[in-house]
């Protein structure tokens, strides 16, 4: 029996626990790419950047709260740092709609001139974030590591095998849940919200009730940015801030919003989640997990690992290419591309 | 909101474009004054590699409007086969690791055949999928018994300088057919997979293989050696050292008054700018002669309507499948003479950034859908791409020049001046979209 639950925790420790942390921050990631996509019908290839800015933001304030000498021990600095990077963020999502996406919404171009366009989004705010804090990596997390030691897992149960929680992977789930809920008491509960859920649906009939456009797009960007910003800085805190790290990030967000069904929130959390266990299981080295499980005499004699970690990334976009064959639509039957 | 012209390409083939190449040719030749010949003919050479990809792209998403955001995939496809074709086999490795890794090939190709039968002969959806699944998963496992020995067995063969399979042992510039083959047996499958999709979709999914196809070639290391790179890939030009060793090279160096070293480091880019050259003016030609012909009309009425090139008995997935595998060979082309003129393979530096948005910047800004923009918007991008560094910095010097030595807004200005390059290219693409949304040299259209 012990057998079992060592093997149970060694799995939560190495795949569970990462996954889901990994996942939160996709599933933020993939609801703001989700939104953007319901409300402005185009992929926005910068949104991955827009996490780095908003990070950035979140970074530079920490310094400064840390110079000054405020903190909020055992949590970190960060968190309260959080606001201003949500603000830098949707003030660089509305001053980049005002000055590129509005024009080419008005003249009623085809989402794919958005969808480029957003590459130049992207680049020239690549240009910006280096130019102000450069590529180098950096640490955003401080305060307290651990939510659960694996050296005090092992005393408290008695198991041979170690449970460890980070800080930043239980905050990480909390913020996400938060943050959702929030989303979802927005879109569902408040005036602004049905609009936004009207205007995706059926844009046409939402603006002869009186929705306006202009409006439903203001809180698009806003929402999307304060994701992006959350997502930035909980994936910053978890491992660390490096600007290029942001920029990959955003094939797997897409592939999580395509896998729920893009224009679909529930679809983008579903999404994130999947892929993010996907990515941990498949990389993940199964034979210590086995050892618990088979009798000595069968015990296999490799990695048991389907894939190496260096392929971490190809497994999303597997996934994504299986559903785009077999269930274009996504998971919860989001809208179909066009 | 067109206006109707009476001669459409008066304008363009008339004397605007002569002129834009003439300034391109200008500000090259500024640069040789300026800075030096070799950085000169440097950025002219990778000039003639960017307009080479950008004839790629504007064939897919010019002529037929397919979003490929995977030229990256193609490019380093091509680069490949420079290692493939001209570095010479390790015996050693074949014959250690050649076997196990001929079985495992065997595995895979048996698997997908059964698949295929699979597919078209079982009627019941249900047991079609779930054959297919056991299928594919018997035959990873089945392939990785033969296959993980056979690489461990080739990794461990002289690591240090070989631990892959080498290559054919034959001259590289072979390899630029080579690579274009490849670069469209690869397109030829994501066509399958991904030409179905729409748009958006088609745009993440190629994002996201030429992230894998990189992947592999990065992990992979019995094909090309990974992350280990390969270096001192042999070359269809003379070495330096040679040509300062020939007398007759001495003699012309002599006689022009030039200093041997600098003079043969000039030559060896002569040579290569007129190999690339002649590779760019066929591919011009081949693609001129195509987009005017009729196959050319329907591509472009597929682009524009196609449900209405459907209606007209066109047949639309096909064309995109002949479309997309030929744009992405001549950008496998490209990427194996980008390999050539490096003289080395180097799996980690094919950032996306720099090998499909840039590409894309490349074909937006010069025209999409006209072969003299691309090339254009290539030699200008890349100029840009690579001038925008010295000017960033000395944007920041003279910003900065009231400022002592070692203040550290000055010191950090400076550092992060090389990242003007970035910003310069989004605001290039943003201005050229919303001012002139149909490039510098547009599109012919009204014949």
């Amino acid at each position: 029996m012990t057998d079992v639950a060592n093997a149970i925790v060694l799995l939560l420790n190495f795949v569970i626990v990462p996954g889901v942390a990994y996942g939160s921050q996709l599933a933020l990631g993939a609801l703001g790419v989700t939104l953007i996509f319901g409300i402005l019908r185009f992929a926005n290839f910068a949104h991955g950047d827009v996490m780095a800015f908003g990070t950035m933001v979140v970074l530079l304030t920490t310094w400064w709260f840390q110079g000054m000498g405020v903190s909020i021990a055992p949590l970190p600095t960060a968190l309260i740092a959080l606001p201003f990077g949500i603000v830098g963020a949707a003030a660089f999502n509305l001053a980049a709609d005002s000055v590129v996406f509005r024009f080419y919404r008005r003249r009623k171009s085809p989402p794919v001139i958005l969808l480029i366009a957003s590459v130049g989004v992207m680049f020239a705010l690549q240009g910006i974030v280096r130019f102000i804090i450069g590529p180098d990596d950096r640490r955003l997390a401080d305060g307290a590591r651990f939510i659960i030691k694996a050296s005090e897992f092992k005393a408290a149960t008695g198991l041979k095998e170690g449970l460890a929680i980070k800080l930043s992977q239980g905050l990480t789930l909390a913020v996400a849940a938060i943050a959702v809920a929030a989303l979802f008491w927005f879109l569902h509960r408040t005036r602004a919200g049905k609009a936004m859920r009207a205007y995706s649906d059926n844009e046409d009939l939402a603006l002869l009730s009186g929705v306006s456009p202009d409006r439903v797009v203001f809180y698009a960007w806003l929402i999307a940015a304060t994701l992006a910003a959350v997502a930035g800085t909980m994936y910053g805190i978890d491992k660390s801030y490096k600007p290029f790290t942001y920029f990959q990030l955003l094939l797997p967000i897409f592939a999580s919003a395509i896998l729920g069904g893009i224009g679909h929130p529930i679809g983008a959390v579903a999404g994130g989640f999947i892929v993010a266990l996907s990515e941990t299981a498949v990389t993940y080295a199964y034979k210590k997990f086995l050892r618990y499980l088979v009798p000595e005499s069968w015990e296999p004699s490799g990695l048991m690992q389907l894939l190496s970690t260096d392929y971490k990334l190809a497994i999303s976009f597997v996934i994504l290419v299986v559903v785009l064959l077999v269930r274009p639509t996504g998971i919860f039957r989001g809208r179909v591309l066009s | 909101m067109r206006t109707p012209i009476h001669a459409p390409w008066l304008r363009t083939a008339g004397l605007r474009t002569p002129l834009l190449f003439a300034g391109m040719a200008v500000l090259l030749i500024a640069v040789g004054v300026g800075q030096s010949w070799v950085v000169s003919l440097s950025i002219l050479n990778l000039c003639l590699i960017s307009a080479i990809m950008a004839l790629g792209l504007n064939m897919q998403w010019g002529y037929a409007g397919l979003l490929n955001v995977g030229v990256m995939g193609f490019a380093a496809l091509g680069g490949l086969a420079g290692v493939l074709i001209s570095q010479s086999p390790v015996a050693e490795a074949w014959s250690a690791g050649g076997a196990g890794l001929g079985i495992a090939l065997a595995v895979v190709a048996a698997a997908a055949l059964l698949i295929v039968l699979l597919r078209r002969f079982v009627r019941r959806r249900a047991l079609r999928t779930a054959g297919t699944a056991i299928v594919l998963v018997a035959g990873f496992f089945i392939a990785r018994i033969f296959f993980d020995p056979a690489v461990d067995e080739i990794e461990r063969i002289d690591s240090a300088t070989t631990g892959y399979l080498g290559g054919a042992g034959l001259p590289i510039i072979l390899s630029w057919a080579v690579g274009g083959l490849l670069a469209a047996g690869a397109a030829w499958l994501i066509g399958k997979v991904a030409l179905g999709l729409r748009s958006d979709y088609f745009a993440i999914a190629t994002l996201g293989i030429a992230e894998i196809v990189i992947t592999v070639i990065k992990n992979e290391d019995w094909l090309s050696r990974g992350v280990k790179n390969v270096t001192g890939l042999d070359r269809p030009v003379p070495y330096e050292i040679d040509l300062q060793q020939s007398p007759w090279f001495l003699e012309l160096v002599h006689w022009l008054g030039a200093d041997p070293i600098t003079g043969s480091s000039i030559f060896v880019k002569l040579c290569y700018a007129a190999l690339f050259a002649l590779v760019l003016i066929a591919i011009v030609w081949l693609a001129e002669r195509a987009l005017n012909s009729p196959w050319g009309r329907m591509m472009r009425a597929i682009r524009d309507n196609e449900d209405a090139a459907a209606a007209m008995g066109k047949d639309v997935t096909r064309r995109h499948m002949q479309i997309f595998v030929l744009g992405a060979a001549v950008m496998g082309i490209a990427g194996a003479m980008l390999t050539t003129l490096d003289g080395q393979f180097t799996p980690g530096s094919y950032q996306p950034l720099r090998f499909t948005f840039l590409v894309w910047v490349m074909v937006i800004v010069g025209g999409s859908g006209n072969n003299w923009g691309a090339v254009f918007g290539g030699f200008l991008v890349w100029f840009v791409w690579v001038e925008a560094e010295p000017a960033g910095f000395w944007l920041m010097d003279v910003i900065t020049a009231g400022l002592p030595e070692d203040n550290p807004l000055r010191a950090h200005l400076l550092d992060s001046a090389a990242y003007m390059r970035l910003i310069v290219m989004g605001l290039i693409l943003l201005i050229v979209m919303r001012f002139s949304p149909r490039g510098i040299i547009p599109e012919r259209r009204g014949r």
